[in-house]
């Protein structure tokens, strides 16, 4: 099957909507791959910080909409650090997880977490994965 | 402000590598003086560095020593060499060159270069025209086959200087040739055009620090590794790594460390390290026939005349991996180095457990280079490249009158369109100069015109 | 000397033993860490999302409330420092977005208060050869690895007062307290951070990288000053000896504990007791504790 590219779908509103939340210009990106090189996470990730940004540009939003990877972005920071065009992937990140979530649902369920994690996690943990994982 | 004398046809060329040597035999060739001057003690500039050049693997030696020799002993050309340029003052037809010789501490009239002092000499220090890969002596040539071939001490490493002992090479030279009493020397040059062919030098790699240059050992830089594989270098060709002095059996090669990089480095590409990384996978295989070398890419860049073919000759016919993705951290792990790249073409993160890792620095102009800009009043771009008056169609041009560009100096640049624009700075200089000399007269007859 | 100190909520209630270090360490070389009279939770995460305003109003508070008092503000968590610090850099330099805060949270505050890591009110306040001179403690038989991880230096641009790429505060303060350093590759990779929340085996991971490497390099403990860090390190190493053979459980501690042990203050209150690899029998055996 092929991708339909035109005009319409390469820079559609959910893109739009992506850059202006981002601040990010999707298209500085030059897919050297710096990024996935040096992302800790990306050993778990289904696609590379570097195949995220390419599916954005290419307006193929729907498929990083369904990755583990937007999940698996801990905003470490290192991508931004070394990226030669200064694109801060993390903020991208955050916008996508942002937006699908305010249409489909938070990413974890506060109610459903286990005793154990709750009694033991530092309260940051929570904190921050709250504020990450549910819109 | 007028000048009743006559314009002088007389050039000063200033860096002796193979753009300024190439103006300099054209000029001289064609009847003019010239003045070629050199920071270093011997001329050649990088040429004298390399192993071979791309695409044809020809020997830089054998393709740079008949010009070094030729520049030596032509009869119109003044090499000035262990010397800069410290102030010019004139216009065109009238420019007053002061150049300063720095002290070599050797008497060079009296020198026959048979090399015994170097010989002799107990001292060693860290080598820079080796990159750091081998040592050389306190007083030293930069090669077996310097022109002139008359050493110099560097009186930062001779312990006489530092330290008040030795003098051995004055008690080993035949013709009692050193004289640590030297002075420097300013010599004024009255020529009427100039051209600068002053080259480039290599980004601080040090400023990148995910590629642990300068910290881990067997991290070196592609000039390092030219070294390495230079048959008169200082493993006489043998590829070694620093370390250990084992031979590496898996290297990688990294481009781009500092090229088109606008946010953290360099925003330009750098035109010659792909193909210089080519042909270092490619002779590091045929030295070292079990070792596997890998390549990390953004893009190939082979646009020249049968670099494309030289690309396809080296993941072919010598089976260097390229890999299509950005190095993010090289370190040390045990005796390896450990690089961490990605294939972005198969979507994978790679790990390579390396002996060896080759960076391929940008290229950037010599720091003295500013300086020369300054003084002349020619503008550089924000990297300290010099401005032709247009990159288009005018590209030795600058914007003062009589002075010319060749080389490096104001982009980076290979071999064959260096010695373009070195012939092409030299054909500017010798019009002026014809035309100062009295221009054939017109043609009484135009051409063609019998055939109407 | 006093300086308004913001202890985060997770030093309130889990890393308590932090906290209690941080302040009995630092009042033992002359600096009272005094409690902001006000302060809220930082948010535990710099807000990446532009029109993200609300979540930078939290962190704002505290650097507004740590002005009324001073022109400093004193942090022990790396995550709550990176968290204000970074607030504080929006409110001095994006006029539009401090405007809309300051007009939400109805104050007039443009970034005045410098926030400081306590790592470098040693450095720069301290100085590392008084450090050595209070140490009391025989620590040069103890290898320590320095774990910043990544909120600490990035990103560079906005964190940087140490070369992200090689830093060496960490190293510098351990040397200042007479410990070796031990030199591993992995001090500044992400040990996993909030995706314990979401998936923890990628998360146990990314931390055994560090722990691993480590211990390899010699490491008899590791150093951090985040205690989500310090919890990812130290909470899954069972698992992870199970997991990977041959690994070695390893002590992590926070750089104050160290400090507070190595200055001959009394480690009782520093809830050594709490952590999951033991750091006790260690110190012990080092003459420490």
């Amino acid at each position: 099957m092929r991708i339909q590219l035109s005009a319409a779908k390469v820079h559609n509103d959910f893109i739009r909507k992506v850059e202006e939340m981002s601040g990010q210009d999707l298209l500085k990106c030059y897919q050297c791959g710096e990024c996935s090189a040096g992302c800790p996470a990306a050993f778990a990730m289904d696609l590379l910080p570097n195949q995220v940004i390419r599916l954005l540009q290419l307006g193929e939003h729907e498929a990083v909409l369904q990755s583990k990877t937007i999940w698996l972005c801990a905003a470490c920071q290192q991508c931004y650090t070394r990226c030669p065009k200064g694109v801060d992937l993390s903020r991208i990140m955050e916008v996508v997880r942002d937006l699908l979530m305010t249409e489909r649902g938070d990413k974890i369920v506060i109610e459903k977490l286990p005793a154990e994690t709750l009694a033991e996690f530092p309260q940051q943990a929570f904190i921050s994965g709250f504020r990450k994982y549910t819109a | 402000m007028a000048e009743d004398k006559a314009p002088i046809t007389r050039v000063l060329i200033i860096g002796a590598g193979i753009a300024g040597i190439q103006a300099a035999l054209d000029i001289a060739n064609s009847g003019y003086e010239v003045v070629l001057v050199d920071k270093e003690p011997s001329i050649g500039g990088r040429m004298l560095q390399l192993s071979e050049t791309f695409p044809t693997l020809d020997c830089a030696q054998c393709i740079l020593t008949p010009r070094t020799v030729e520049a030596g002993h032509h009869e119109r050309i003044r090499l000035m060499t262990f010397s800069e340029v410290t102030a010019i003052t004139g216009e065109i037809g009238h420019f007053t060159a002061t150049v300063q010789r720095k002290p070599a501490s050797v008497n060079w009239d009296v020198c026959t270069g048979c090399g015994l002092c170097q010989e002799k000499c107990p001292t060693k220090v860290a080598s820079p025209f080796d990159r750091g890969m081998g040592k050389r002596k306190a007083i030293y040539t930069l090669s077996p086959q310097a022109v002139p071939n008359k050493p110099v001490i560097d009186r930062d490493a001779c312990t006489w200087f530092t330290r008040g002992k030795c003098r051995l090479c004055e008690k080993v030279c035949p013709v009692h040739a050193i004289d640590y009493e030297q002075q420097a020397t300013t010599t004024e040059v009255e020529v009427g055009a100039i051209i600068i062919a002053t080259g480039y030098n290599l980004y601080a790699l040090e400023n990148l620090g995910e590629y642990g240059y300068g910290q881990i050992p067997d991290v070196v830089d592609g000039l390092a590794f030219e070294r390495l594989l230079s048959a008169s270098g200082p493993t006489a060709g043998k590829v070694r790594r620093p370390s250990d002095g084992k031979e590496p059996k898996q290297v990688v090669f990294i481009q781009c460390a500092g090229s088109r990089a606008p946010e953290t480095a360099m925003p330009y590409c750098s035109k010659i390290c792909c193909m210089y990384t080519a042909k270092h996978a490619m002779l590091y295989k045929h030295r070292v026939h079990d070792g596997t070398a890998y390549v990390f890419y953004i893009d190939v860049r082979a646009a020249g005349k049968r670099y494309e073919e030289f690309y396809h000759r080296a993941t072919e016919e010598d089976c260097v991996l390229y890999i299509r993705g950005k190095v993010a951290r090289v370190f040390r792990e045990g005796d390896q180095v450990i690089v961490w790249g990605a294939d972005t073409l198969s979507g994978a993160s790679v790990e390579i457990a390396a002996d060896m890792v080759v960076l391929a620095p940008a290229m950037v102009p010599h720091p003295e280079t500013r300086r020369l800009a300054e003084m002349l009043g020619i503008p550089t771009n924000p990297y300290g490249f010099l401005l032709p008056l247009d990159d288009n169609v005018l590209p030795v041009e600058t914007t003062r009158p009589g002075v010319f560009l060749a080389g490096a100096v104001t982009s980076p640049k290979d071999i064959p369109e260096t010695v373009a624009q070195a012939s092409a700075a030299a054909a500017k200089v010798l019009s002026l100069f014809a035309q100062w000399s009295g221009v054939p007269q017109a043609m009484e007859t135009p051409v063609g015109a019998e055939a109407s | 000397m006093r300086i308004p100190y913001y202890p985060g909520c997770t030093l309130s209630t889990k890393a308590k033993g932090f906290d209690r270090a941080a302040r009995d360490s630092m009042a033992a070389l002359g600096i009272e860490l005094a409690e902001l009279k006000m302060w809220n939770c930082c948010g535990a995460t710099f807000p990446l999302s532009r029109d993200n305003l609300l979540d930078l109003a939290g962190p704002v508070r505290n650097l507004v409330s740590a002005a009324t008092e001073s022109d400093k503000l004193a942090v022990a968590c790396s995550t709550c420092f990176n968290v204000l610090k970074r607030s504080n850099l929006v409110m001095r330099n994006e006029e539009d977005k401090r405007e809309k805060i300051n007009f939400f949270i109805e104050a007039e505050y443009a970034g005045e208060v410098e926030v400081l890591h306590l790592l470098e009110i040693l450095r720069d306040v301290v100085g590392w050869d008084n450090l050595s001179k209070a140490v009391k403690k025989n620590l040069s038989d103890l290898s320590v690895a320095p774990y910043y991880g990544c909120m600490f230096l990035r990103p560079p641009k906005e964190m940087g007062f140490d070369d992200h790429e090689n830093p060496q505060i960490l190293e510098n303060f351990l040397r200042a307290l007479g410990a070796q350093v031990a030199d591993y590759p992995h001090r500044a990779e992400c040990c996993g951070n909030y995706i314990a929340a979401f998936d923890l085996e990628t998360t146990k991971e990314m931390s055994y990288l560090i722990l691993a490497s480590a211990r390899k390099a010699g490491a008899d403990l590791i150093v951090t000053s985040c205690p989500l860090c310090q919890f990812n390190l130290d909470r899954w190493q069972q698992d992870l000896a199970m997991k990977h053979g041959g690994f070695r459980p390893i002590p992590v501690l926070y750089d104050t504990q160290l400090l507070g042990i190595a200055l001959g203050l009394d480690a009782t209150a520093f809830d050594l007791d709490k952590h999951y690899v033991d750091p006790r029998p260690l110190l012990a055996a080092k003459g420490l504790i």
